[in-house]
């Protein structure tokens, strides 16, 4: 299971939007208990890509984010995108990309502007994608 | 010497390069890996030429990056 707070969820909902017509990304930090992953600090960060269909993340915005993490005594638990025309599921390059089996793959898709909807996933062998459960915590 | 390797102080013998650390250090994929030394990105090609020095801190960033 992996928790967000309503807020931090808006967050990312605002700053998606605020993105298009590109997609919106960043990192999530927080804390791990056993199989659960509590998310406690979202990041907006910049899409190095600057494009409709693509996103990354300068090394360098990950180092100040990880270190930002770890002053407040969180650990990265993964990272987040937005489609912002597309449903929320890992595409095939999502999948292809996503080299770190131990990270949480947040989507946020925003096809329907009015109704956003977010899911996260793992990914092992860059195959295998694993929805996991994902409660909004307020 | 005493390196951080990911935020956790580590002893390790002098004159460690940064591709014996990431075999080392299990890293998954090192190829899709970005390493950086003190903040500076460290290129693949220079990973086995690359000594480290007490008090060096070193970060392992994955790619994160995808598409729709
Ligand atoms: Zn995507």
């Amino acid at each position: 299971m992996i928790t967000i707070r309503r807020a931090d969820l808006y967050k990312l909902i605002s700053h998606a939007k605020s993105c298009l017509p590109e997609e919106g990304c960043g990192l999530v930090g927080g804390r791990t208990e056993g199989n659960d992953r509590h998310i406690e600090a979202v990041y907006l960060l910049e899409n190095k890509d600057h494009s409709d269909v693509h996103f990354s993340i300068d090394p360098k915005d990950q180092i100040a984010a990880i270190k930002d993490m770890r002053s407040k005594g969180l650990v990265q638990i993964g990272n987040w995108h937005s489609h912002p025309e597309t449903p929320s599921r890992p595409s095939e390059e999502d999948i292809r990309l996503s080299y770190d089996s131990t990270s949480s793959y947040l989507i946020l898709s925003i096809m329907d502007r009015d109704a956003p909807v977010l899911n996260s996933f793992r990914v092992a062998e860059r195959r295998d994608v694993t929805k996991e459960e994902l409660v909004i915590i307020e | 010497m005493t390196i951080t390797v990911a935020g956790t102080k580590k002893e390790y013998e002098d004159g460690l390069t940064v591709d014996k650390l990431v075999t080392l250090e299990n890293v998954e994929m090192p190829d899709y890996v970005t390493v950086t030394i003190n903040d500076n990105i460290i290129e693949h090609d220079d990973f086995a030429g690359t000594e480290l020095k007490t008090g060096d801190s070193v970060e392992f960033l994955y790619f994160m990056g995808g598409g729709c």
